[in-house]
């Protein structure tokens, strides 16, 4: 996972289809962003088929991360930062 | 100025991937493209030991998937194609991403068991060349050969 497994994540779906995760967001998280593909989340830049949805449960970001062999993933990764970011750049879809 | 092209390799476990990237990269440069390949570091592996004096693919051209992506989006590289090998779920991923950080033209080359199912997800704009090829690499290898009729013409 690159960068990202120097960072503290938490697994929230593992080895699903896009969709499958972009739904999961959707039904599990209160306040959801929709963001483009190549937006930048930490260290990556987010790889999917649009729509793709990023969820902030209290400091933690909930996220699509896509790896060519093995699926699409829901990741949690605390971040603040990353949570200031969407709300000053973005409308909620749902909060 | 050459053109340039860029082919974005999918998982390895497909049997052909490394044959029909070899394939394209080779008549993209014989149309005076200068090709690039991005993959996984096995996927990448698999092509230098079967193309090893980089008679196809120069090893500088070379690039680790996700530096690569990371340079389109900075426009750190410019590519004026892009073919995108998609053989699951994460290559249709892949494709819409490219369609979105890029201006490249963009080829779907849809391939595997599952290749018809893929496509009908496809809804990006792009050219699909879709063949259910796992082994056989022929089928693929004639979508390719029908683009080039057009894509001769194009890069001149």
């Amino acid at each position: 996972m690159g960068c990202i497994e120097l960072m503290d994540y938490k697994i929230l779906q593992s080895r699903v289809s896009f969709k499958e995760c972009r739904e999961f967001i959707l039904s599990t998280c209160k306040e959801v962003y929709e963001v483009e593909p190549g937006y930048q989340l930490f260290e990556i830049y987010l790889i999917g088929n649009p729509p793709i949805f990023v969820g902030v449960e209290g400091d933690d970001v909930i996220f699509p991360y896509v790896k060519p062999c093995h699926g699409a993933f829901v990741l949690k990764i605390k971040g603040p930062d990353v949570i200031e970011r969407l709300r000053s750049e973005r409308t909620a879809k749902r909060q | 100025m050459r053109k340039k092209a860029l082919i974005l390799l999918g998982c390895p476990e497909l049997p052909i991937q490394t044959g029909i990237a070899l394939y394209l990269a080779s008549r993209l440069k014989d149309a005076g493209l200068e090709v690039s390949v991005a993959g996984t570091p096995t996927a990448l592996q698999l092509l230098t030991v079967a193309d090893p004096h980089g008679y196809y693919v120069d090893k500088q051209h070379l690039l680790d998937l996700d530096s690569c992506i990371k340079a389109l989006v900075e426009k750190r590289i410019a590519i004026d194609l892009c073919a995108v090998v998609v053989h699951n779920d994460a290559g249709v991923s892949y494709l819409a991403t490219v369609r979105h950080i890029s201006g490249a033209k963009l080829v779907a080359l849809v391939l595997g068991h599952d290749a018809e199912a893929l496509a009908a997800e496809i809804d990006c704009e792009c050219e699909k060349l879709v063949a259910k090829a796992v082994h056989n690499p022929q089928s693929a290898k004639q979508r390719i050969d029908a683009l080039f009729e057009e894509t001769e013409r194009w890069a001149v």
